[in-house]
């Protein structure tokens, strides 16, 4: 599996992500990699993180695994920035220079939400791409980046559709077409597994794994189905407060400490 | 004023627009009904009904407070208290404890009692009472010029919040990975409603202001299939409602709140209606 040096020296054009991309917006260097450097993270006098040292690298899904209230949403919470954590977070672009900013996209865990609301697709997709206030109407060009989202996504069916009337499996390509809009270095899978049926699943997977070869982006999925994680991560991480085993899934499955946290599912497995 | 008088005498040659109340009362309705009836779409969408009937309530209590300050200006005494009521609402509510309908609930009867309690010491609560029912005949030209002037900035204000209200509704946490802060975008929603809710209490009475701000937006959610019809559909059933209510209760000398309600309940029915019909249909 290559890894670092899949960037080129000539990996200075700002948009080399983008070959395929009719889009050019934004102009900043390619992300290698995300090195999580000591992370702690504490709150009302309990630990939820400790010391947990990991790489997340470009081109790769990195698939974090452990049980319930290992830490898993706080760890997702400190990368984007959205709770004080000690420790440090380092992006890093392929000539090893520090990166200031990176876009992360966000596939969140499916919460309950009013489904007889009278929101379209399109309504809400749009809602995150513009400040005109989508009950005005929504514009022609930002229809059309509607559109080039959904597609990313192969969701351009859904755009009319109401977001409460979508199946579990459809509402995961909308959330994933807003993830990918504009296109993230980043993306976070928070365990997208839920409410959705094995086939829907392995199609949202089959077009993630295609945007990271085409994207070349890093991929984070939170995951507790092995069979999916065996067949498309790339390296695997089990978290319990801090970080107990990572590498491969073949090396992950093999820890001890894998064992000991998931003993039904080890023997399931290997 | 007066050239909008004017137009108003050519546009409504009506027996009943000739006096200068019924005016002053139709541009009052005119401009406080659109603007509940968009902060109502997200308001039933984010199931805050009970929240914006509690909010109402309590202006008893902040009128109370008025009297026990001896703050005579009532405008300036319902808005400062709405505003402070409502973020108190909405903070203990976050932090958790007892589940969302039974906080509100708690509220609401607080502060009606606590407001009874002060408005009604010696025996003198018939002195208040009028803000029960709210009277919108009562609107002076001065009045008209506030709410003119809420309008515009609630409008503004509310274009500038949708969209990440949206997007805070379906999914926060996915929301603040789109860089939106949630906590200020939600209580900036619960400030504008309280302010909305007591600029028109005055108007429409404590009693009703609810149905106002929840009704035409319960009644376009039933047909309406996506945000802009929402809005349009909403603003239009209360727009239609105030109107109607207005013409059809001073013939008869009744309370104008009553019969603008009574009309938007009218419009809820027969889009529970449609929107069965509808449904059966594209089953078939």
């Amino acid at each position: 599996m290559p890894k670092n040096n899949l960037f080129a020296p000539g990996a200075y054009d700002p948009t080399h992500r983008h070959h395929d991309h009719a889009h050019h917006h934004h102009s900043h260097c390619g992300l290698c990699r995300i090195e999580l450097e000591n992370i702690s993270v504490t709150s009302g006098g309990e630990t939820l993180l400790q010391d947990v040292y990991m790489h997340i690298h470009c081109g790769q899904l990195t698939a974090l695994v452990g049980p319930n209230g290992a830490g898993k949403t706080t760890l997702i919470r400190a990368l984007l920035s959205q709770i004080p954590y000690s420790g440090a977070i380092h992006h890093i672009d392929d000539r090893e220079r520090p990166l200031r900013t990176v876009r992360t996209g966000y596939v969140p865990q499916q919460l309950p939400f009013d489904k007889q609301m009278p929101v379209t697709v399109t309504d809400f997709i749009a809602a995150s791409l513009t400040n005109r206030p989508v009950w005005t109407g929504i514009g022609r060009k930002t229809r059309q980046q509607v559109q080039e989202a959904l597609a990313l996504a192969q969701a351009e069916k859904l755009a009319n559709r109401q977001l409460g009337q979508l199946s579990g499996g459809e509402l995961q390509r909308v959330l994933l077409a807003m993830a990918l809009t504009p296109t993230p270095d980043l993306l976070i899978l928070d365990e997208p597994v839920s409410g959705v049926d094995q086939n829907g699943l392995m199609l949202f997977l089959d077009t993630v794994e295609q945007l990271k070869h085409s994207r070349h982006m890093a991929i984070l999925l939170v995951s507790h189905d092995w069979s999916l994680v065996s067949r498309y991560a790339d390296q695997m991480v089990l978290l319990n407060k801090s970080i107990l085993c990572a590498g491969t899934p073949e090396t992950v499955f093999a820890c001890e400490t894998f064992r000991e946290a998931f003993p039904a599912s080890a023997k399931e497995g290997k | 004023m007066d050239v909008i008088y004017k137009i108003m005498d050519t546009l409504l040659p009506f027996e009943i627009f000739r006096f200068t109340f019924m005016k002053n009362a139709l541009l009052a309705i005119l401009l406080l009904t659109p603007l509940l009836a968009l902060l109502g779409t997200m308001a039933v969408n984010k199931r805050m009904a009970f929240f914006s009937d509690a909010l109402g309530h309590s202006a008893l209590f902040g009128l109370g407070l008025g009297v026990l300050l001896g703050i005579s200006n009532v405008t300036v005494i319902l808005v400062s208290f709405g505003i402070l009521w409502a973020m108190l609402i909405t903070r203990i509510n976050r932090a958790g404890g007892a589940s969302a309908d039974t906080t509100i609930s708690v509220f609401s009867s607080t502060g009606i009692a606590l407001g009874l309690l002060i408005l009604s010491g010696n025996g003198r609560f018939s002195k208040y009472s009028a803000i029960l029912v709210g009277d919108v005949l009562a609107v002076t030209q001065g009045d008209i010029l506030w709410l003119a002037l809420s309008l515009v900035i609630g409008v503004i204000l509310w274009a500038v919040l949708y969209n990440k209200l949206l997007l805070t509704a379906v999914n926060p946490q996915l929301a603040q990975s789109r860089g939106i802060r949630t906590n200020p975008v939600e209580y900036a929603f619960v400030i504008l409603v309280a302010v909305a809710v007591m600029l028109s209490i005055r108007w429409v009475g404590v009693l009703l202001i609810n149905a106002l701000l929840i009704l035409p937006a319960a009644a376009a959610r039933n047909i309406a299939r996506n945000a802009r019809q929402h809005a349009v559909y909403s603003v239009l059933f209360s727009v239609f409602s105030g109107v109607c209510g207005l013409c059809i209760s001073v013939p008869l000398s009744s309370s104008v709140g009553a019969a603008v309600v009574l009309c938007a309940a009218c419009i809820y029915a027969v889009t529970l209606l449609l929107s069965r019909i509808l449904r059966i249909r594209l089953q078939a």
